[in-house]
C-alpha cells in the first residue's frame, strides 16, 4: 500500500496566487523521524508549501501524501496526526497559557487525568512553569513561541510542522526550542521545519533550499557542502541565491 | 488507528470551544458593553423617536346586500386608498377570526336590507369594525370611514332636495382630513414592542458577526483549522454562549419596555420569552454567518448594516407591510424580524396565545435551522 517509513512526501506540488506562481513543482520525501529543514529567503514559498501538506491550502497541480493520507482528499484525518505551528502567533493571547493547552487538549479530544498530565509535562518541557497563570498577551515573543509549540504537541502528534518558529525569538528560547525539536526527533517523530537560521540547519538531518517557489538542491548539510565545495551552509546559501539572481537565468525562468 | 472520534461529532471538543469562548467573552469588557449598554441606550432612545403613517389597511367585507349599490360603497372605500378590499366574509366569528389572526385590520358588515332602506329614504346602519391594537391606523380608519359615510350621506341628502325642487345647494363648509402624525402616548403601546425586536436583532447579529473573523485577522484561526475540530462544533459552540448574554439583554430591555415606557403585556411573558429566545438564536445565526462569508471585521460591519438597515424598512417595523408592493412584501417575507414583529405585537397588544402564532414560530425555527446549515456547509477548513 504505502511506504511505512515515509511520513512525508510530495510531487510536482505548485500553488499558484492568480498570476504568482508561489511554489513551482516541488517534490520531497521526508522519511519518519527525519528533521527536515526548509532553507529560502522571505518569500520563497516555504509556508506555502507547508500550508498544503497541512491541509490549510489546496494545491493548484501536483500532490502529496502525509503518512500515507493524501493532503487533498483526506486532510482532515491528517489534521489528527500532525502538531502545527505558524510563524505568527496564533493563540488565544487573553486566555492564560493554562487555558491555552487546556483549550487545544479539548479540542484534540484529550480530558481528565490525561490531559493533566499532558499538560504538566509539556509545561516543564517547554519550561513554562511558574508562568501558568500569565495571559498569553503578556508574554514575550521566545516565551509565545514555547507555549505556543506545546499547544501544537499536546495531543503527541507523529508529524510536527514548523514554520519559522524561531524568527525574531531570542537566543535561550532558541536553544530551549531546538532541544525540544532533537529530543522529540529521538523519540520517532518526523518533523518539518522553516528557518533562516544556518546553525539551525546546520542540526537539520536533511535541507532543502527554496527560491522563487523552486527547490534547488536538497541534501544533508555536509553532502552540500561537499558538492559545492564551500566551508559552511550560509556560503551555499548565498552562493545559490546569487546564482539565481542573474540577470539571464531568471529571464528564461518568466 | 483511532478511527472512532476521527470524523464524528465530538462533545468534547464542542464543550473546549464553549469555555474558551466564555472566558474570551469575560475578558473582553467592550463586547459585554455592546451587548449590556447598547440596547439600553437605544431603547432609550428610539421609544421616543418611531412614528408611523397609515394607508392600505387590508379590509374584509361581510356584504350581506349583494346589491349593485353595496358594491358601489364597497368600491367607495377601496378609492380612498386607505382600505384594500382583500377577503369576503361571511358571519361574524370568520370576521372575529379575522382580526385575530391580523389578516383584516378593518371590517365592514351592509346589512341585508341595505339597497332597499336606501331606495325607500330610510335609514341604512352600517357597521365598522377596526382592529385597534395600532391606535393610529385604527383612527385613520375610522376617521375615513366617517369622513367618507357623511359625505355619502351629504349628497344622498341633496340629491333628494333637488328631486324636492329646491335647486342646486352648496356646502357651506367642506374639510378633507388624514391623520398624518400621532406622537402621543399611546403610539408607544405599538411601537416598543417592535423597537424591543429590531434592538434585539442588531444587538445579537453584531455580537456574533465577529467571533470568527476576528480569529481570521488575528491568526488564530489557522491554528485552529489545522486540528481536526469540525465546522458544526465550531459554529455552534459560538453561537451557545451568546444566547445567555442576549436573553440577558433581552430581559433588561424588555423590563424597560415595560417599566418606564408602561407598555403592558396582555399575553404569556412565558411564550413572549420562549419565542424571544427563538428569534434570538435566529439573529445570532445570522451574525456567524456573516462571520463566516466576511474575511475582515470592517467586512463583518459592513454586512451586518446591510442586513439592519432593510429589516428595519421592509419588516414592517416603520411603515405596515400592507402598504408596500407586493414584490417588496415578499422581501420583507425574508427577514426573520418581519415574523418576531408579529408575534410581539401579537403577545404584547392582542394577549394572543402560540396557537395564534404558530405560522410564525415554524418560519423562525426553519430560518434558524437553515441559517446554521449555510453557515457550517461555507466555513471552509482552508485559508487560501
Amino acid at each position: 500500500m504505502m511506504n511505512t517509513q515515509i511520513a512525508i512526501t510530495c510531487s510536482h506540488l505548485t500553488k499558484k496566487f492568480g498570476s504568482l506562481c508561489a511554489v513551482d513543482d516541488i517534490s520531497i520525501t521526508i522519511p519518519k523521524g527525519c528533521i527536515y529543514g526548509f532553507l529560502g529567503p522571505n518569500g520563497s514559498g516555504k509556508s506555502t508549501t507547508i500550508r498544503m501538506l497541512c491541509g490549510l491550502m489546496t494545491p493548484t497541480k501536483g500532490e502529496g501524501t502525509v503518512l500515507g493520507y493524501n493532503v487533498i482528499q483526506d486532510a482532515e484525518i491528517i489534521k489528527h496526526h500532525i502538531g502545527y505551528m505558524s510563524q505568527k502567533f496564533s493563540l488565544y493571547e487573553e486566555l492564560t497559557v493554562e487555558e491555552n493547552l487546556d483549550f487545544y487538549a479539548g479540542i484534540y479530544g484529550i480530558t481528565g487525568k490525561k490531559a493533566k498530565d499532558r499538560k504538566a509535562e509539556l509545561i516543564k518541557l517547554a519550561g513554562l512553569t511558574g508562568r501558568e497563570r500569565q495571559l498569553a498577551r503578556s508574554l514575550s515573543g521566545g516565551w509565545k513561541q514555547r507555549l505556543a509549540l506545546s499547544c501544537a504537541l499536546v495531543h503527541e502528534p507523529e508529524i510536527l510542522i514548523l514554520d519559522e518558529p524561531t524568527a525574531g525569538v531570542d537566543p535561550l528560547s532558541r536553544r530551549v526550542f531546538w532541544d525540544v525539536i532533537h529530543s522529540l526527533s529521538k523519540k520517532g517523530i518526523s518533523i518539518l521545519v522553516s528557518t533562516h537560521y544556518m546553525d539551525e540547519a546546520e542540526t537539520c538531518d536533511k535541507i532543502g533550499f527554496i527560491f522563487f517557489g523552486k527547490l534547488l538542491v536538497e541534501g544533508t548539510p555536509q553532502e552540500l557542502k561537499e558538492r559545492f565545495d564551500l566551508p559552511n551552509l550560509e556560503e551555499i546559501f548565498i552562493h545559490l541565491v546569487e546564482h539565481e539572481q542573474e540577470p539571464g537565468r531568471r529571464v528564461d525562468e518568466i | 488507528m483511532k478511527g472512532r472520534e476521527r470524523m464524528g461529532y465530538s462533545f468534547i471538543r464542542f464543550k473546549s470551544i464553549i469555555r474558551k469562548e466564555l472566558l474570551q467573552i469575560r475578558r473582553d469588557p467592550p463586547s459585554l458593553a455592546i451587548a449590556i449598554v447598547m440596547p439600553i441606550l437605544m431603547i432609550f432612545l428610539f421609544g421616543y423617536a418611531v412614528n408611523t403613517d397609515v394607508n392600505h389597511l387590508p379590509m374584509g367585507v361581510w356584504d350581506q346586500d349583494k346589491s349593485s349599490q353595496s358594491r358601489e360603497l364597497v368600491q367607495q372605500f377601496v378609492n380612498t386608498e386607505y382600505y384594500d378590499y382583500l377577503y369576503q366574509i361571511e358571519g361574524y366569528e370568520e370576521l372575529q377570526q379575522s382580526i385575530d389572526e391580523g389578516k383584516v385590520k378593518v371590517a365592514l358588515v351592509i346589512p341585508a336590507n341595505y339597497s332597499t332602506l336606501l331606495d325607500t329614504g330610510k335609514e341604512a346602519k352600517l357597521q365598522l369594525l377596526i382592529d385597534g391594537a395600532d391606535p393610529n391606523t385604527a383612527r385613520t380608519a375610522l376617521a375615513n370611514a366617517q369622513l367618507l359615510i357623511q359625505n355619502k350621506s351629504t349628497s344622498i341628502q341633496l340629491q333628494k332636495l333637488e328631486k324636492q325642487g329646491l335647486g342646486p345647494v352648496e356646502m357651506p363648509i367642506t374639510l378633507q382630513s388624514r391623520v398624518l402624525y400621532n406622537p402621543n402616548m399611546e403610539s408607544l403601546v405599538f411601537n416598543i414592542p417592535a423597537l424591543i425586536g429590531l434592538i434585539m436583532q442588531n444587538v445579537t447579529a453584531i455580537l456574533t458577526a465577529f467571533t470568527l473573523v476576528r480569529e481570521k485577522e488575528r491568526g488564530t484561526m489557522e491554528q485552529l483549522v489545522v486540528t481536526p475540530v469540525r465546522p458544526l462544533e465550531l459554529i455552534v459552540g459560538k453561537l451557545v454562549p451568546y444566547i445567555g448574554i442576549g436573553m440577558f439583554s433581552f430581559c433588561l430591555v424588555l423590563l424597560t419596555g415595560i417599566s418606564w415606557f408602561g407598555v403592558p403585556v396582555k399575553g404569556s411573558i412565558i411564550l413572549l420569552v420562549v419565542l424571544s429566545l427563538l428569534f434570538l438564536i435566529t439573529t445570532l445565526a445570522i451574525g456567524i454567518l456573516i462571520s463566516t462569508v466576511s474575511k475582515t471585521q470592517l467586512q463583518a460591519m459592513q454586512m451586518s448594516f446591510a442586513f439592519i438597515l432593510p429589516s428595519v424598512l421592509l419588516s414592517g417595523f416603520i411603515f405596515p407591510r400592507e402598504s408596500m408592493p407586493m414584490v417588496v412584501q415578499w422581501l420583507g417575507g425574508a427577514i426573520p424580524l418581519t415574523y418576531f414583529l408579529e408575534i410581539l405585537r401579537g403577545i404584547f397588544l392582542k394577549g394572543v396565545s402560540l396557537h395564534s402564532l404558530w405560522d410564525e414560530t415554524l418560519i423562525l425555527s426553519s430560518f434558524t435551522v437553515l441559517i446554521c446549515l449555510v453557515a457550517i456547509l461555507k466555513f471552509r477548513k482552508r485559508i487560501d
